[in-house]
């Protein structure tokens, strides 16, 4: 736990006044159950995701990402500090797509427009409209069980997408847990370059958890390593700086990407042995 | 900057061409099979069952090792539909059973379903009569008649009472086990998506246990059928005029093993008709609609 120092390598980031803040967590924890058998999922965690940004969450199994990421969705409540998301409802994917199997593809698109009471037409349009954006156009009529794993996290994705569209104005916040965790090697390295598509086109932040560190660096503009039990944010680092401007890779290409993995592999690994050395 | 981006354009059309050739590599096909086809694979066998044991029942008559009145020919039983339906005494008796059944069933559905809503999402109500509802339904139906006998006397409510405690126990413990089973990330979807509690169950939770409820549905079916034919064989008054349970006891009373078993066989038919006329199209359409076909 003392071998790693709390290092924000831009720390003039977190405040950039060009940008809104999309997510700022101030000092939060998470503590399941009472007394002495109670577990410490998170402690003191800070951060603040930028409008428009894109911020992996990395870190062991069991360490508080889907934790943390719940907490953000408003799934859960912190038992300190404090969460304060400045956008609309939040789209919120998790590792299985979990369709409704009695929907077809674009009913399920439409279930949050659905739950928020939008009319049948208007359903429809942002439906047929969020299929498109994930190359879907045309598929909307199948059931999940019609469809490959690739296609239902696609449709998942539309759907967390449609939690955006339900009135409230704001920037989008999208939220994925894991979201690739389940498919292929092929299928996921052709979503993740999706994900970057759809990122670009809809300019949403995202918060992406995961444990893989080449998906990490190769999708976030930031990762954020966190620590097990309790989870704390470690460190950070800063790959690309977009500002928006449609993600221009200042970051890492070719041999600094592989560098920076490398680094942030061994930081990973640090995180982890020192589990087991108390 | 303009070279970068027909770079990207270029890049993004390589990327939607993969991006088709997975998912056209990577959807499940689906095989139709003509319907010639699947009815030569399901009628046809059990088309086969019926004439085997119809061939050993003539065979074994044919032995007369049981004298007639314990064992009659195939024939003579056909005879003796032939007759309820000649003169048209069958569609009374049928109406009287059948029309029984079914209101008792509809009202069973009716008061079972919010019933098992309630058990199922209050805690101490599970608690407390979840045991019981599941051990009612190992509790034989024709064990109500005589208590049932005794509150109403022989009348249409006791034949009513009897059914009801035969399926309502049935549909509720569908219905409860079809909420247990809703994989609880659909829920925690519905949660993410913004649905408070009623309307997640109604967008979620209901849909998601309709399998379940619909098997319970055919089980409370089946409970009320073979509670009524119980009422029917033990309460024998006028009042309550001729059921197919009641026509069984006649011919017992006449010693007609041929009216026996003619009305056994007619009691078959009528449960096996409704289960494949009714339960089966829907549970299967239900099924296929969700990927479920490995089913039926
Ligand atoms: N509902 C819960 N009740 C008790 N402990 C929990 C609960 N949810 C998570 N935890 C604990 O909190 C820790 C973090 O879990 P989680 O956020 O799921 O980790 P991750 O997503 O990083 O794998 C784990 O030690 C887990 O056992
Ligand atoms: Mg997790």
């Amino acid at each position: 736990m003392t071998a790693v120092t709390d290092t924000t390598t831009s720390p003039q980031r977190a405040d950039s006044p060009e940008r809104e803040v999309a997510v700022r967590l101030r000092g939060v924890g998470r503590s399941f159950g009472a007394g002495p058998r109670s577990v410490v999922a998170l402690d003191g965690v800070d951060l603040a995701v930028r409008a428009g940004e894109f911020v992996c969450l990395l870190g062991a199994s069991g360490c508080g990402k889907s934790t943390l990421l719940n907490l953000v969705a408003g799934l859960d409540e912190p038992t300190a500090g404090s969460v304060d998301v400045s956008t609309g409802r939040p789209a919120v994917m998790f590792q299985e797509p979990g369709l409704m199997p009695w929907l077809s593809a674009r009913r399920n698109v439409e279930l949050p427009l659905r739950v928020a009471g939008l009319g049948r037409a208007a359903r429809r349009a942002v439906a047929e409209e969020l299929l498109d954006l994930v190359r879907l156009g045309g598929q909307g009529s199948r059931r999940p069980h019609q469809l490959s794993g690739g296609m239902r996290q696609r449709v998942a994705l539309a759907r967390a997408l449609a939690c955006t569209r339900t009135g409230a104005t704001g920037l989008p916040l999208l939220l994925m847990d894991e979201p690739f965790g389940a498919l292929d090697a092929i299928t996921r390295d052709i979503l993740q370059a999706e994900l970057l598509r759809v990122w670009r086109a809809t300019g949403a932040a995202v918060v992406f958890v995961t444990h893989d560190v080449r998906e990490a660096v190769r999708l976030a503009e930031r990762v954020v390593l966190l620590s097990s039990r309790p989870g704390r944010v470690v460190r950070e680092w800063t790959l690309r700086s977009s500002g928006g401007d449609g993600g221009a890779a200042l970051g890492p290409t070719g041999v600094a990407e592989a560098e920076v993995t490398e680094e942030i592999t061994t930081a990973l690994r640090e995180v982890i042995s020192s589990h087991g050395r108390h | 900057m303009a070279g970068t981006e027909t770079g990207s354009r270029a890049e993004a059309d390589g990327l939607a061409d993969v991006a088709a050739g997975l998912d056209a590599l990577d959807t499940p096909v689906e095989r139709g099979t003509p319907w010639w086809r699947r009815l030569l694979t399901r009628a046809v066998p059990p088309v086969v069952a019926v004439l085997a044991v119809l061939a050993v029942w003539q065979a074994l008559w044919a032995a007369a090792i049981w004298p007639e009145f314990k064992l009659p020919a195939p024939a003579a039983v056909g005879e003796h539909v032939g007759d309820l339906v000649g003169d048209g005494e069958i569609w009374g008796v049928l109406w009287v059973s059948v029309h029984r059944a079914v209101l008792g069933f509809l009202t069973a559905v009716i008061i079972a379903t919010p019933l098992g809503l309630l058990v199922a999402r209050v805690p101490l109500l599970r608690n407390a009569v979840g045991p019981l509802i599941t051990g009612l339904q190992s509790l034989p139906s024709v064990a109500w008649v005589p208590a049932a006998i005794l509150w109403f006397g022989l009348t249409p409510a006791t034949i009513y009472a009897v059914v009801l405690l035969g399926s309502v126990p049935s549909i509720m413990n569908g219905l409860m086990s079809g909420l247990d089973q809703v994989p609880p990330l659909l829920t925690r979807v519905g949660k993410a998506v913004g649905a408070g509690p009623l309307t997640s169950a109604r967008l979620v939770s209901l849909p998601a246990a309709l399998p379940g409820y619909l098997a319970g549905c055919k089980q409370g079916w089946a409970f009320s059928w073979r509670s009524l034919m119980a009422a029917e064989l033990i309460a024998n008054s006028p009042q309550l005029g001729v059921g197919l349970g009641q026509t069984l006891e006649q011919a017992r009373a006449m010693n007609s093993m041929s009216g026996v078993i003619a009305a056994i066989l007619l009691i078959l038919l009528v449960g096996i008709s409704i289960e494949l006329l009714v339960f089966r199209p829907v549970e299967r359409r239900v099924l296929r609609g969700r990927g479920l076909a490995g089913a039926v």
